[in-house]
């Protein structure tokens, strides 16, 4: 690690100043992947301020056919919580499955939804679901969010400070783990709101993106046979040491065809 | 002392381990939990290239940053006539030359040949410190087309000056005519190319190394993560010329797992203890998982082509096996026996194959240098011998089982005498393939392949029949073979006044529980309480000599060495015992515990015999008093662990994972002091092999770069990646050691790669998947 200035701040208001100030400024939520980053000296800001004390980014609530969860909560938290999991429970299982239980006790939603890692989970719930994500300024919709390889909407100094994710029907998520890391080599999110289908996928490509062929298909029938007719082009997909773009486009079928069939199951 | 209380604690008991409430308590003393006062750090300037030129070394920037004391390089130690990081084993060529030696300093001078070779160091006042000095430290490199490619590396520009084809050695064992003759004349041959992938070892505990300069008396210690102090004090003292035996104590506290890779003697180590004179302070070194990565010494990485010849009956009648090793950059300390003594010999399995012939090229890259990883050369025969006999069985649409029953040496047999050098002295083969046979329920495997099926999944099983020979011996025989140190053990046993024991080994454990062994092999030869015992080892200031720990060992040569003093010391005590009791010492016999007089009721206790031989009134006057004695055991032969292992793996054909669904291991270690040490030792051997044919794979880029540096890309195998293991043991006891004992640390990473690659082979139906078999290989596999 390089040297850097600490704050932490208690509102949004001070938490923006202090990035305007800062020369180099970076938000710190969970540290679960920018403190390795700093620990390795890959990354030297002037500044980390904490987000740990802003309680505008804390809680859950279900309300209006959407859960809102603000960007400082854990993922250990939304896997158990009670809200959640009655409401959204494909939610709490994703968050239940992200790295180990101490990455989970420390990493947070907005931490990994504003870093966009393209083996990250969440992305695949924020865009399968059609979520709204929140600034200090403004809102945004899923589909407008994710950009590129670790590129967001968000400008500089912006900070998400909640998730709203509209409730489903019916939805499943399907990850194939990194055998290594256990980051999601694809993940796939499967969602039926009253007919209209979305399907987030992960990991396949430089940031989470929709599979549009795969609604349509699962819109006209919602079956496993259905994914299995739909040809997942791999152009433009990752490849690396773990999986080539053949390979990954492969897998987006197969973890859709079984989310398909998790929710039919039941 | 009862004797409830003996076998309680006594031979063939679980006793649990003395050592893991310090373990698991956080109270373990680890080389980085040590600090001494004035205590400075370093940090290794390491190459960021494969292979380069240094041009020059800017040292100016670093000198400025506060709190560095000083920045030195390869030419600094090469200037203070430091000598090079020797390979004890001398491998001769199959044209009777000696290898090819490439120049080894320990920090590189003027070239760099793998990404993460040590160039120089930076030594400071806190780590930060030296860290940020590092990075101020400009070098100068003019970079080099590296080889990287192990099948081509042969076919490629040299690295070293002096290395035509990068080869080390040429080297081969057997007689080639006859096994081409027989082969010629085979009624089927099995051809099969192979390679053994490259691991990483990964130690639990990275390594460090502090080395402290004592002015006052010229003295020098270094506490290192060493397996085998000893050995690193005689290589620092008479290959690197740092200081002389009796100036140089080496201490090994707690090590916190080697897997071999901390036998060898690193750079980094000799560099602290040298810069702690120069700079006048202790300096402390601790690597980061990425140096551990790159600059712990690798294992396996062969290419192998294998050619098995059968009669018409189904029996073996020749093996030819031609390898290209991988060494790295620079051979490493044991570097060059472990493809070849260690590789070689164990080719006849445990089959009766009359004509065996193995050639073996090893070669220089420019990657990591590779050394002896858990088993050691034994995995790579075990995988090429096993995966042959079972392609065979397959070829010929024979039962797996009962082909290699028809060639296995039977228990009447011994001791048999292999083409490839090996006496094997005991086992009984076919008696642990039938207990496996058993315990995996082969009869019910078509219902459960069924099953399997049935829930659209493919199922395979596969077997090894694993042979391995550990405790490396006898120490003339070896010498002969170019090892360069003896591979005998010391031991030591100082009974105290009081009846309680200190033991003094010159193994090391550093995770195989040898407070806990060794404690149970004296108390119970002495009849005396468990707590009574306590082992010393890791400390050439308190332990005489000794050759560490590796290659199963410790309990048949280093339990033996106590075996040996402890039998001197009840000699004695039986002279003390005749003297007091006023009998002949041919009356005087010692059982459970007690010097008894023959047919009478007389007796001493062993503490009885001690205090008098400390306080002797009544006494032998030709006698010496004092109750200790030190032994050297020097082995006869290797020992001979065997046993069958049987994978059953189900495969995902929709994403090509492999889950390893039942694991059965049956092995032949002996006698077993300790079940639950060995079903722990089996259990990790197994898991790292599963980690080997599934999951681990150290990869380099064609730039010589390690791809897989980290646990992001780097696979370890995890608690869930396992099943759980059914293990049990058969018993032949070692014919030439006093406990009769053959050693099982190695055995599980030994047997299990290739029965889990046959059980993959099987559920795929191709034989055509490397390991790691993983999941994109074995979809592409199925894909065809
Ligand atoms: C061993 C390990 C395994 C992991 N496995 C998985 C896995 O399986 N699946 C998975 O999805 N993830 C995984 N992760 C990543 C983990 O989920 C991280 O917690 C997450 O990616 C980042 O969240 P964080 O709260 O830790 O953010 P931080 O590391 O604190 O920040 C990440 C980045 O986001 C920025 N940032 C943080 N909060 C905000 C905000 N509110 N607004 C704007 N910018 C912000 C920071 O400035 C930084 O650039 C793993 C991490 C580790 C260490």
């Amino acid at each position: 690690m390089y040297q850097f200035n600490y704050h932490r701040p208690a509102t949004m208001a001070e938490a923006v100043a202090l990035y305007g100030e800062a020369e180099d400024g970076l938000y710190l939520s969970g540290g679960q992947t920018l403190i390795p980053t700093l620990k390795q000296r890959l990354a030297a800001p002037s500044d980390l301020i904490d987000l740990s004390g802003i309680d505008a980014l804390k809680g859950i609530k279900v309300e209006d056919g959407v859960v809102r969860v603000g960007a400082f909560t854990r993922h250990a938290e939304v896997a158990r919580s009670p809200e959640i999991r009655k409401a959204l429970p494909v939610l709490a299982a994703l968050a239940g499955h992200i790295g180990d239980a101490q990455v989970r006790n420390m990493g947070t939603l907005g931490g990994s939804v504003a870093n966009s890692d393209p083996a990250a989970d969440y992305p695949a719930a924020v865009i399968g679901l059609g979520a709204t994500l929140y600034t200090q300024d403004r809102d945004i919709a899923a589909d407008d969010y994710f950009q590129d390889l670790f590129e967001t909407a968000l400008t500089p100094g912006e900070i998400l400070t909640r998730i709203d994710f509209p409730i489903p029907d019916r939805a499943a998520y399907r990850k194939f783990p990194n055998p290594a890391s256990r980051y999601a080599v694809v993940g796939v999110l499967v969602a039926d709101f009253d007919g209209t289908i979305r399907v987030g996928v992960t990991g396949a490509g430089p940031c989470a993106f929709r599979a549009t062929a795969l609604e349509e298909a699962l819109a006209r029938s919602f079956s496993p046979d259905a994914v299995r007719s739909v040809e997942v082009p791999e152009a433009g997909f990752n490849s690396d040491l773990h999986a080539s773009a053949e390979y990954r486009a492969n897998l987006v079928r197969v973890m859709a065809e079984r989310a398909v069939g998790d929710i039919l199951a039941g | 002392m009862s004797s409830s209380a003996a076998t309680a604690t006594g031979i063939g008991a679980s006793v649990l381990r003395k050592e893991d409430l310090r373990f698991i308590t956080g109270n373990g003393r680890y080389t980085d939990d040590l600090n001494q006062p004035g205590q400075s750090y370093a940090v290794f300037l390491r190459s960021p290239h494969a292979r380069a030129r240094i041009i020059g070394i800017d040292t100016r920037e670093a000198l400025k940053v506060p709190g560095v004391f000083a920045v030195l390089t390869g030419a600094d130690m090469a200037a203070d006539g430091l000598g090079d990081l020797p390979c004890g084993w001398e491998v001769k060529q199959k044209d009777g030359s000696d290898m090819v030696r490439a120049p080894h300093p320990p920090l590189a001078i003027n070239v760099v040949n793998y990404v993460g070779e040590p160039y120089g160091v930076v030594i400071a006042a806190t780590r930060a410190a030296a860290r940020q000095g590092a990075e101020a430290v400009m070098t100068d490199f003019e970079e080099r087309e590296p080889v990287v490619d192990l099948a081509t590396a042969r076919d490629s520009a040299a690295i070293h000056d002096g290395v035509p084809g990068n080869l080390a050695y040429d080297w081969e064992l057997g007689d080639r005519a006859a096994t081409e003759a027989a082969l010629a004349s085979a009624a089927h041959v099995t051809r099969l190319d192979l390679t053994n992938n490259r691991l990483i070892p990964n130690a639990m505990e990275p390594r460090a190394a502090l080395g402290v300069y004592d002015r006052s008396g010229d003295e020098y210690t270094l506490y290192t993560t060493s397996q085998n102090p000893h050995l690193e004090r005689l290589v620092l003292s008479a290959f690197v010329q740092i200081a002389p035996e009796h100036k140089l104590r080496v201490i090994a506290p707690d090590v916190g797992g080697g897997f071999g890779s901390k036998i060898f003697v690193y750079a980094e180590e000799t560099t602290v203890v040298w810069a702690a004179r120069k700079v006048g302070r202790p300096v402390k070194w601790t690597a980061d998982r990425s140096e551990s990565f790159l600059a712990d010494a690798h294992g396996r990485d062969h290419v192998t082509h294998a050619e098995l010849g059968l009669d018409a009956d189904g029996n073996f009648v020749a093996l030819k096996v031609e390898t290209t090793a991988n060494l790295g950059a620079y051979l490493s300390t044991f570097g060059s026996s472990v493809p070849t003594y260690l590789y070689g010999t164990l080719l006849a399995g445990q089959y009766r194959t009359p004509n065996i012939h193995v050639e073996v090229h090893g070669v220089y890259t420019n990657t990591c240098p590779v050394d002896a990883y858990r088993g050691a050369g034994r995995p790579e025969a075990t995988y090429v011998v096993e995966r042959i006999v079972e392609t065979a069985a397959r070829e010929l649409g024979q039962d797996p089982a009962a082909l290699r029953r028809r060639n296995m040496i039977r228990p009447e047999q011994f001791p048999y005498e292999t083409p490839v050098a090996l006496i094997y002295d005991t086992g009984n083969y076919e008696a642990s393939l039938d207990r496996a046979l058993e315990l995996v329920d082969y009869a019910g495997f078509p219902a459960r392949r069924a099953a399997s099926e049935a829930a659209g999944r493919k199922r395979g099983i596969g077997f090894a029949c694993y042979i391995e020979a550990c405790g490396l011996a006898p120490s003339q025989l070896a010498i002969q073979l170019g090892a360069g140190v003896g591979l005998y053990e010391s031991g030591e046993i100082r009974v105290n006044p009081t009846g309680s024991v200190t033991v003094f080994t010159g193994s090391h454990s550093h995770g195989q529980g040898h407070e806990t062994t060794f404690a149970q092999v004296v108390s119970d030869r002495f009849g005396i309480p468990f707590e009574n015992v306590e082992v010393v080892h890791g400390d050439t200031g308190r332990v005489e000599f000794g050759l560490g720990t590796y290659g199963s060992r410790s309990l048949a040569v280093g339990g033996s060495a106590l075996v040996k003093a402890a039998d001197k010391l009840i000699v004695k005590g039986r002279r003390i015992a005749a003297h007091m009791l006023e009998a002949d010492v041919d009356a005087v016999a010692f059982e459970d515990g007690q010097f008894v007089v023959r047919d009478s009721n007389q007796s001493l206790a062993f503490g009885e015999v001690a205090f008098a031989a400390y306080v002797p009134t009544n006494y032998p006057t030709d006698l010496e008093p004092g109750f200790s004695e030190k032994a050297f055991y020097d082995p006869q032969n290797f020992t001979y662990p065997a046993g069958t292992h049987i994978a059953e793996v189900e495969v995902d054909a929709d994403t090509g994972v492999v889950t390893l669904v039942n694991f059965v291991a049956v092995d032949d270690f002996g006698h077993v002091i300790n079940p639950m040490i060995v079903d722990g030792q089996v259990h990790g051997g197994v898991a790292q092999g599963a980690g080997q044919a599934l999951l681990e794979h150290g990869i380099y880029d064609d730039y010589g770069q390690l791809v897989t540096g980290s646990y992001m890309d780097y696979c370890m195998p995890r608690a869930d990646d396992v099943p759980d293991f059914v293990v049990d043991t058969t018993v032949t006891p070692c014919t030439h050691n006093p406990l009769g004992v053959k050693g099982c640390g190695e055995a599980g990473a030994i047997g299990s790669p290739a029965a889990i690659m046959n059980a993959v082979t099987d559920a795929v139906g191709s034989n055509d998947v490397s390991m790691p078999a993983t999941p994109e290989k074995i979809w592409r596999a199925l894909a065809g």
